[in-house]
């Protein structure tokens, strides 16, 4: 078996509170992502999603601490300098950001943004060739010659996050990163950007890794889905068989908390009971202990180990 | 008590700048029950709000709060009903002044009313409760509540007027998932506990389901289907409706 393409082991990250206060906030992650894989993080805020795709893309704030390996193909990220970066991030490893406004310059043509990767990492021999690179990848994502002349105001919301897909692809990463690619959008284009990003990955042999919050939503688009719960993982498995039998106790919750379409104005509804913790609350046991109907007093003193892709003291894996 | 319908809107329609973003709406709420607007980006829906709300002027047409025309009645008649229709936002900030304790901003709408401080203080006490805060919550800032907690502080503001209506605009689409369901199980109770009325502006279609008994779908300010919710979200007969339960699937 070749390795995988990217590879965490024992994940941690430790962030500085505003008032010198160590987080703890990722707490010892493993994943890992085969070519032509998509899976997708879930989680709710405060979880840890984030910084997992932060600290994947070397991007991680000022003062954090990570320990522990993010490896792309055997190679230590972790180990990088800032110019070893530079031949990574945009290259092997790209990222489409939650918020297109911000993430596009507001100053520049959508094609003088796509085509700065493929001159940057000189992925075209001339500027002719850089452009045409260009066009066909926004021809790809569904713009058109007109759209790929606009600057990012002229776009809606949708046609922005196309751009920042075609933008993120002109590096030709193995790895694609896609932090809440949807939020921004209405139900439908949710739908439209989720299975373009699907197709890409076939298309290319990239992997995806997804980072959302909407279980629903991505589970039927992805092939494995990890679920992430106060910077620990609960349970990882296939998305089709954690969709039928999810085994965690959040997991559960998540689904059983969904108010279902058909069901009635009058459905029993199942919220989860109390909020999510903050970094500062955490404390050593198992994150979702608090909420959990089954916790004893064991797992809010001792986190259960990831073991068989769950994380649980109280149902066996 | 008037036999009017609580909220009854006939023909409306807004132009911003001559650009045109709602057209001919019309629907009539009887007290007590609820509406859901679905729509996409730019449907319409927050135009809509501002409208029954009485934010703004509307272009053509009229909305009436039991029975009332709110845009041709005087300013002074209009601050008076005021109290009996209120507004949760999506962004729970939006209602909660970040430099006040939140019991201040919790009871901001009473200045309205002819009330004693002690009897302020009782609602303030009641409307917490009602939303399953504690008591002293109200000594606290709103940054050192969580998003859910802040929506709810939201709400009790809403109630704090003991209102027939509430507008809510995306309320659950800013809060985390596990929290959502707390928030529309809230908002269905106080539905049933308090008989309020609430027009939901929403494009998440099974909160709708279960918060409303009417639907109306927007589309480019138009509304191209409405009926029971049931049979809305159920058996849609608008392409554009199919459309959007498609996209759930």
């Amino acid at each position: 078996m070749s390795a995988p393409l990217l590879e965490l082991r024992d994940l941690h990250v430790r962030l500085t509170a505003p008032g010198g206060a160590r987080l703890h906030a990722l707490r010892g992650l493993d994943l890992t992502l085969a070519r032509g894989e998509s899976l997708a993080l879930i989680g709710e805020s405060g979880s840890g999603k984030t910084l997992t795709a932060l600290a994947v893309m070397g991007l991680l704030p000022e003062g954090a601490e990570v320990s522990g390996r993010v490896a792309l193909e055997e190679r230590d990220l972790l180990a990088l300098d800032d110019d070893a970066w530079c031949a990574v991030r945009g290259r092997r490893v790209a990222m489409v950001f939650q918020e297109p406004l911000t993430a596009l310059n507001p100053l520049q043509r959508v094609l003088a943004q796509v085509m700065e990767p493929i001159r940057i990492h000189r992925l075209a021999p001339d500027r002719d060739s850089a452009r045409q690179r260009a066009m066909a990848l926004l021809a790809r994502v569904g713009l058109d010659e007109r759209q790929a002349r606009a600057y990012p105001h002229q776009l809606s919301g949708g046609q922005r996050q196309r751009a920042l897909i075609a933008m993120a692809l002109a590096g030709e990463p193995d790895l694609l990163i896609a932090d809440e690619p949807t939020t921004a959008l209405d139900a439908r284009l949710r739908v439209q950007v989720l299975d373009l990003l699907r197709e890409l990955v076939a298309e290319r042999g990239m992997a995806l890794l997804l980072i959302s919050h909407d279980l629903a939503l991505t589970a039927r688009r992805v092939d494995r889905l990890l679920i992430l719960y106060g910077g620990r993982a609960m349970e990882e498995g296939r998305a089709a068989e954690l969709l039928q039998h999810p085994r965690h106790p959040y997991t559960q919750a998540l689904w059983a908390a969904r108010p279902r379409l058909g069901a009635g104005r009058d459905q029993p509804l199942h919220p989860l009971k109390g909020n999510v913790p903050s970094l500062k609350q955490l404390g050593a046991g198992c994150p979702f202990a608090p909420r959990c109907p089954l916790a004893t007093a064991r797992c809010a003193a001792e986190p259960p180990p990831f073991h068989r892709q769950l994380a649980c003291w109280e149902v066996s894996p | 008590m008037s036999a009017a319908p609580l909220l009854q809107v006939q023909g409306l329609g807004q132009h911003y700048g001559g650009r045109s973003v709602l057209r001919d709406i019309s629907f009539t709420l009887p007290a007590g029950e609820s509406l859901g607007v679905i729509g996409e980006s730019g449907a319409g829906k927050s135009t809509l709000a501002r409208l029954l709300m009485a934010l703004e002027r509307p272009h053509r047409g009229s909305v009436r709060w039991s029975g009332e025309d709110v845009h041709a009645m005087p300013a002074r008649a209009r601050r008076a009903l005021r109290p009996q229709v209120q507004m949760v936002f999506q962004d729970p900030y939006g209602s909660l002044d970040p430099r006040w304790r939140v019991g201040r901003s919790v009871i901001e709408p009473l200045a309205a009313l002819p009330m004693t401080g002690a009897e302020r203080q009782t609602r303030l006490a009641e409307v917490l409760a009602a939303v399953g805060l504690e008591a002293d919550a109200a000594l606290r800032f709103p940054h050192q509540f969580s998003g859910g907690q802040r929506q709810r502080l939201a709400i009790a503001r809403a109630l704090s007027t003991r209102p027939r209506l509430i507008v809510a605009d995306e309320p659950l689409s800013a809060l985390d998932v596990s929290v959502q369901a707390q928030i529309l199980a809230l908002l269905r109770e106080l539905q049933r506990r308090e008989g309020i009325s609430l027009v939901v502006v929403s494009h998440d279609l099974p909160a709708i389901e279960v918060l409303c008994d009417h639907a109306l779908v927007l589309r480019g300010g138009e509304a191209v289907e409405q009926g029971p919710a049931a049979r809305v979200l159920g058996e849609p007969h608008h392409p554009y409706t199919q459309d959007l339960l498609a996209a759930l699937a």
